[in-house]
């Protein structure tokens, strides 16, 4: 089974990031994998543990992502390809478009697995949008997988308690996220073995010469500003909290 | 003139309120007319309240050749043949985990980009405000297209009530193809606690809680102000309450009037799921949370007995 796994280099989410041009970000902060995707590569090593195949991870990002590349091999993927862009942000159907041109220029796929959501611009939607390039079936928020003959079983995590057992004809498009296992801390050997780990280099012009005209462009970003210090309700727990409800009801909030 | 669509979503036929604020964004548009989509067949149960917010019509669409709630992409397809039949340029809805599903699969449909967790959204240049970075910062995007689809974070957009007729009409649009995806079941783990991302208030608790015996405290203040009860991820990962109670960035995104948080230390990855409550009140022992330093009103003590006391205020 060939598995691809989508895999994004994002700023870790503790991270100060600092806004840049209005429409960017410094890439002097640290980097991780995204951590929803880091549930769909435990998954795929998972798969190939019991059915055998080939991983491989495809990320679109800056140069430095290839250090992110290299964690996702480090995990247990077989290879890589890196998909090099100078941009820190590029929107979701150019995205799709260049990772399925990397993926039909591999030869094509048995089952794409990724996040549900990037955690730097939080579109969840870039599973859907590469589904439908590829013509496969899609699912997101998945926290349980299993394989059968020519169709993938899921449970769909809905909110509420409530979750959808679904039914997706293979190839598909899987977008994961936490429950769907426990991803693994890469041990040394790991990390050395990955370094000389295949990893294909694409610049984005050579995938895609020219942007999707439709497509969602940034106006602006800005960072926004924090609540600051709050008011302290002083005295004794009965003073503070008679404090408390008093506030509530001149705000009309009960 | 053309329209722009709301999904609305129902809970036992009924249209939920966060439904509302959304019907209220479509309106500011002013230059489309703006009509409620329905799948199930509460049109009629549902007319007069969405015509108090606006609604000039409700369509209700179904199909004989295919069961749309079991089939996402058919849904989307049948949704996508009912834009272009009745004229809709314009489609939202809230961005629920079923809101984003049928969204999302529409544009791709139409091969348009389109945006969820929308926290502002303008009709006429078709920009959006959604946040990036958990939270931290906030960008407009414009979609480029001839179909502008968002889904709007609930609650963010309050709702204007606005007289006017509503017509019901029906369609039925024509469906191809096998669907690729199929709902077998939807299993309800528990069931009776209040939807949080639909909650006026929720009162929160943090690894400080110890224990589900200690969220009994907060269920009892919720009680009393008609909260829905959340949790952080340290709550939840410790065993105290089931995950559907999280709030933050791998749980649920809320936007109360009054988020309060106990025994909470006020990670960026909480905020990411809170930062947009119009008022954020802390109870922690620490004075220098984190939390304290990025909301509006603090209580310094210990939860066991400020939330007890607090609920007793709220009594009195
Ligand atoms: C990728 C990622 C995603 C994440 N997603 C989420 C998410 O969705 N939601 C989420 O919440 N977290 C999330 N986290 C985890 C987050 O970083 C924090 O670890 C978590 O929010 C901490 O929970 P807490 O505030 O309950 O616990 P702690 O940080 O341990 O804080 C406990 C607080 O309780 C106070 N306290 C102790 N005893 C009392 C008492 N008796 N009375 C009053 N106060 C008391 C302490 O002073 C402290 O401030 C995520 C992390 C990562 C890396
Ligand atoms: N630049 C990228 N490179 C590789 N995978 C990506 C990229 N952007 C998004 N993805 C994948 O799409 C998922 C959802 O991202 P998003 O739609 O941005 O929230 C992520 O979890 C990744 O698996």
């Amino acid at each position: 089974m060939k598995i691809f796994v989508c895999v994004k280099h994002v700023p870790d989410t503790a991270a100060n990031v600092k806004l840049v041009d209005g429409n960017s970000f410094d890439d002097s902060v640290k980097f991780v994998v995204n951590p929803y995707d880091e549930y769909a590569i435990e998954e795929a090593v998972q798969i190939k543990k019991d059915r055998g195949g080939e991983i491989i991870i495809v990320t679109l990002g800056i140069g430095q992502a290839l250090s992110t590349v290299r964690s996702a091999l480090a995990m247990g993927a077989d290879r890589g390809i890196h998909i090099k862009t100078d941009e820190m942000i590029v929107d979701t159907m150019t995205t799709v478009e260049a990772i399925k041109k990397a993926i039909e220029e591999d030869g094509g796929a048995d089952l794409v697995l990724m996040g549900k959501q990037s955690v730097d611009c939080e579109n969840m939607q870039t599973p859907y949008y590469l589904a439908q390039a590829l013509g496969f079936p899609v699912a997101t928020d998945v926290v349980n997988l299993s394989l059968e003959k020519d169709q993938a079983v899921v449970e769909s995590d809905q909110g509420n308690s409530e979750m959808a057992i679904m039914e997706l004809d293979l190839p598909c498009v899987i977008g994961a996220t936490k429950g769907l296992n426990e991803p693994r801390y890469p041990k040394l050997p790991d990390i050395l073995k990955a370094k000389r780990k295949p990893v294909k280099e694409f610049a984005l012009q050579d995938l895609v010469p020219e942007k999707p005209v439709d497509r969602a462009s940034i106006v602006s970003l800005e960072a926004v500003p924090e609540k600051g210090q709050a008011t302290l309700l002083e005295g004794s727990v009965t003073e503070a909290v008679g404090k408390l409800v008093e506030i509530f009801r001149e705000k009309k909030l009960i | 003139m053309s329209y722009i669509g709301v999904l609305i979503e129902t809970k036992d036929k009924k249209a939920k309120k966060s439904n509302f604020g959304i019907i209220t964004a479509a309106c500011s548009d002013g230059s489309s007319d703006v009509c409620a989509l329905m799948f199930d067949d509460s049109a009629v149960d549902n007319k007069e309240i969405l015509e108090q917010y606006g609604i000039t019509k409700i369509i209700e669409i179904s199909s004989e050749q295919a069961d749309l709630n079991t089939s996402p992409d058919l849904k989307a397809q049948a949704l996508v043949g009912t834009m272009k039949t009745l004229d809709i340029k314009g489609l939202v809805g809230l961005s629920s985990p079923a809101g984003r599903d049928l969204l999302t699969r529409t544009a791709t449909l139409l091969n348009v980009p389109s945006a969820l967790d929308c926290i502002g959204v303008d009709f006429s240049d078709h920009t959006v405000l959604k946040s990036h970075f958990s939270g931290k910062a906030i960008a407009r995007l414009k979609l480029e297209g001839d179909y502008f689809i968002c889904g709007i974070r609930p609650n963010t957009i309050e709702a204007v009530e606005k007289s006017g007729n509503a017509e019901i009409v029906s369609h039925k649009p024509e469906i191809s193809g096998k669907p690729g995806v199929k709902i077998r079941e939807i299993k309800k783990a528990s069931s009776g606690s209040v939807d949080l991302t639909e909650a006026d208030i929720i009162i929160s608790g943090g690894r400080a809680m110890e224990s589900t015996e200690g969220f009994k405290i907060l269920s009892e203040c919720a009680e009393v102000l008609g909260a829905g009860v959340g949790a952080s991820r340290a709550a939840v990962d410790a065993g105290f309450v089931p995950h559907s109670m999280q709030v933050g960035q791998t749980g649920k995104t809320v936007s109360p009037k009054l988020y309060i948080g106990c025994g909470i230390s006020g990670a960026v990855q909480h905020f990411a799921g809170m930062k947009t409550s119009k008022v954020i009140v802390a109870i922690n022992t620490d004075k220098d949370a984190p939390i304290l330093g990025k909301c509006d009103y603090g209580i310094i003590g210990d939860l066991f007995e400020v939330v007890p006391a607090l609920t007793q205020a709220l009594k009195g």
